[in-house]
């Protein structure tokens, strides 16, 4: 072959393969092909048994494409979950790595291989763990409490499913094709710029995160609107469920601050695509604005994962102590203060950055301020329980758990929202452990909680109750071995993300930490056998009544699971418990009178237009120039080609609603005879 | 109890009556609109393109106002927005986001203002010799 023809054919390969090399994939680094061969081979497994079993069909009709709220909380879950191990397996990594990095020894990840480990970490555990569960947990129970049949816009709720997804897809992609951010998990500039990161990293990071970033906007818009237009005639506001208020704050939240971090990492993409000048360090540009920016979105979004957690802790904590729960109008004010709040104390996270005294101040007594709405609730759940007859069962084990566990890591932020401490504790391992507490003493076990408490609804059976303690002990203790130490180091001045140190002593407390993290991964694979065990159980577990705890609220009137349609009839609300209510004054179930039952259909469009929204961000990432514009432009299509699908409704006939209902007039007969 | 009730509620397209206070525009608002809105745009091309005012601190000030007051033609005559359409639920949504508009762009520049008086003097290498 010539030189020129040698030329000429780089110069084609670079325009089909952009910058995506052979050289791109990481055959050369053990770890990688090692992780890629077990993912591969279990991949491998999984697929050949769908096909095995032919579920392919089954998948698609009755779980990808469908529009059905309950189906899209139950698979948001299911990413959650999964993305939860990938983030794990990093947060073990990390343990590792620090716990043998002594004396001299290097560990075991390389420099550039660790920096990827802990960004992928946070990346992973914020936008694609606590979101989608957060998201899964807001799109199942919202609409059943609040007496409708789905949310206002169902094909946007799965089209936001996938988009989410396809971000999640992105992330993971970069493990084996290219690399992901060496930058940290809120990727700063200027090393986030193109002249110090000019490899592919970052660019996954900015294309997940807005794949993602349009799913989790649409959903909160979607959200919005099913809670204000849609409740059961008589719920009022003041008659909301708590949960469903911190849905409803949690989805302004997200609607008013996502089009901040959307716009923020525009900009950036700017910067490294057309050579722009925003955040770079001369002609203009500065790096300190995207600080300043991303915290805006990033404190809210902090507030968005743990407010719906708040209203899951208030479900919880009136249905296990068979009460009313104690301050419901203190409790929606408090939701409502820390909402606007959210948005007014995003400079804590750098004060160190030199605003000076005044800015530094002001923002420091807005943040110590945050906290009364948030012990106002804490005292709220303390008075619920106070001479309840409490029933120790998980969920109220997990909510127990997370208020012992909330307060500490809540007083350590407010050690931290002092200006001069934190120029002394500033990303110290003190902060770590602090955000690590709220996240994980908040957020996790609220998960945890709602998970064991709405599962029976979900599936109609119960969780069981010995691998769920054995899981809920792993993680408590977990949590405790594995940060507290981390609260010692930060006094000590450990700075965070660090892979080696030169002080020997210091290694004893990355080995407690360190087996923090293994009782940690005993109470996830407990939680992942207790899900196994009580498949296995179901029929011992069963839940006829469709109210297996003696709950309050409406989600609880209907079967577990309950029907495509939720309810049969809607019910009428006169109180804030309503089913509480209706049990009190012997609300019959209606048994005749039943109507066809107006549906929207099922379709595939959400998984379309992701998948091209995916392909397009890998383009852009590999600077494939041709495929991210042939995409884009099959985006467009499909999009435009959708509205014009009239066909998206049906009718559930009659004769399914009165068999559906007559099964659960039999089977309620069968548990009142026994 | 109805399942009419609900099956109408379900799906948004056939409650869209006139009776939720929404405005739903007619070809007069929409060409006041429409007259608004170029006038508004032409008056700082205009402006800029001119070089009307001497000082362009002040032509920036003035396009700033005439954007925002664009924003609000916006609003009235093609969103339809009023004080009581839906409940009032769209003013309030239009209330809290001028709230988290005015804190985030006065919060930025308050924050970044003292963050440039606090810097060390900067070399500009455009008047280096």
């Amino acid at each position: 072959m010539s030189d020129t023809a040698a030329l000429a054919n780089t110069g084609l390969a670079k325009f089909i393969f952009g910058r995506l090399t052979l050289e791109s994939f990481p055959y050369h680094e053990p770890i990688l092909v090692a992780t890629f061969a077990m993912v591969a081979l279990g991949g491998i497994v999984l697929l050949g048994a769908l096909t095995y079993f032919k579920l392919w069909g089954y998948l698609w009709k009755e779980w990808f494409t469908s529009v059905d709220h309950k189906k899209i909380g139950i698979m948001y879950m299911v990413l959650g979950i999964v993305m939860l191990l990938r983030g794990f397996a990093d947060a073990v990594m990390m343990r590792a790595q620090q716990a043998m990095a002594f004396n001299g020894s290097d560990g075991f990840l390389p420099a550039h291989h660790y920096d990827q480990v802990f960004t992928a970490h946070g990346v992973i555990m914020i936008f694609f763990v606590a979101m989608p569960l957060v998201t899964g947990l807001m799109n199942y129970i919202v609409p059943l409490q609040i007496g409708a049949r789905d949310v206002s816009f169902p094909f946007l709720n799965n089209f936001s499913f996938w988009m989410t997804t396809g971000g999640a897809i992105l992330v993971m992609m970069s493990l084996f094709v290219g690399e992901f951010a060496k930058t940290g998990w809120l990727a700063y500039p200027p090393l986030s710029n193109i002249g110090y990161s000019p490899d592919v990293g970052v660019d996954y990071y900015i294309w997940a995160l807005q794949v993602a970033g349009v799913g989790t906007t649409l959903s909160g818009i979607n959200l919005i609107a099913t809670i204000v237009k849609m409740r059961a005639p008589g719920m009022t506001m003041m008659k909301m469920p708590i949960f469903t208020w911190t849905s409803l704050c949690t989805n302004v939240l997200i609607v008013a601050s996502f089009p901040i971090l959307t716009a923020v990492l525009a900009l950036l993409s700017l910067d490294r695509y057309v050579g722009t000048n925003f955040f770079t360090n001369d002609l203009g540009g500065n790096p300190m604005m995207y600080v300043n920016l991303i915290w805006i979105w990033g404190h809210p979004e902090v507030y968005i994962l743990i407010l719906p957690l708040f209203g899951v802790f208030s479900e919880v904590t009136s249905t296990f102590s068979g009460k009313k729960l104690f301050g419901y109008t203190s409790m929606v004010y408090a939701t409502l203060v820390i909402t606007i709040l959210s948005y007014l104390v995003w400079l804590h996270h750098f004060f160190t950055m030199g605003s000076g005294a005044s800015v530094n101040s002001f923002f420091g007594i807005t943040t110590m301020i945050i906290s009364i709405p948030t012990g106002a609730k804490i005292f709220n759940w303390l008075f619920t329980m106070y001479r309840g007859r409490i029933r120790f069962e998980l969920p109220m084990m997990w909510t127990i758990a997370f208020m012992l566990t909330f307060v500490i890591g809540g007083m350590t932020g407010v050690l931290l929202a002092v200006p001069p401490a934190d120029f002394v504790l500033h990303n110290s391992l003190f902060l770590i452990a602090h955000f690590h507490n709220v996240i994980i003493g908040g957020v996790v076990f609220g998960i945890f909680a709602a998970i064991n408490f709405w599962f029976p609804k979900a599936f109609g059976f119960k969780l069981d109750q010995f691998w769920g303690k054995v899981s809920f002990w792993g993680w408590v203790l977990g949590f405790y071995f594995a940060f507290m130490p981390l609260y010692v180091l930060g006094l000590m001045g450990v700075t965070r993300r660090l892979r080696t140190f030169d002080d020997p002593s210091l290694q004893i407390w990355f080995i407690i930490a360190a087996f923090g993290a293994v009782l940690i991964a005993i109470g996830i694979g407990a939680f992942l056998v207790q899900i196994a065990v009580s498949i296995w159980n179901r029929e011992k577990l069963r839940d006829t009544t469709g109210d297996p705890w003696n709950g309050r609220t409406l989600e609880w009137a209907t079967s577990s699971p309950p029907p495509d349609y939720n309810f049969a009839f809607t019910p009428v609300i006169h109180d804030n418990d309503s089913w509480w209510d209706m049990k009190r004054r012997g609300y019959v179930r209606p048994l005749e009178g039943f109507k066809p039952i107006h549906m929207p259909k099922n379709t595939g469009t959400g998984v379309i237009l992701s998948v091209l929204a995916t392909t397009m961000g890998f383009a852009l990432i590999w600077y494939i120039w041709w495929l991210a514009a042939l995409s884009f432009v099959a985006i467009v299509a499909v999009a435009i080609f959708h509205t014009f699908n009239y066909n998206r409704d049906f009718h559930i006939p009659v004769e399914d609603v009165i068999r559906t209902e007559g099964e659960r007039t039999k089977l309620l007969a069968v548990q009142a005879a026994s | 109890m109805s399942a009419d009730a609900h099956a109408a509620h379900g799906h948004g397209h056939d409650d869209h009556g006139h009776d939720d206070g929404r405005d739903h525009g007619s070809m007069k608002s929409y060409l006041i609109g429409f007259f608004l809105s170029v006038v508004l745009t032409a008056i700082p091309f205009w402006l800029v393109m001119t070089n009307a005012i001497e000082n362009k601190n002040w032509t920036i000030a003035i396009i700033v106002a005439f954007a925002v007051v664009q924003i609000v033609v916006h609003m009235i005559y093609f969103l339809h927005m009023n004080t009581t359409s839906d409940a009032g639920w769209t003013m309030m949504a239009l209330i809290f986001t001028i709230i988290i508009v005015v804190i985030a762009l006065s919060g930025s520049l308050w924050v970044m203002y003292h963050l440039n008086v606090n810097m060390m003097p900067v070399h500009d290498m455009r008047n280096m010799p």
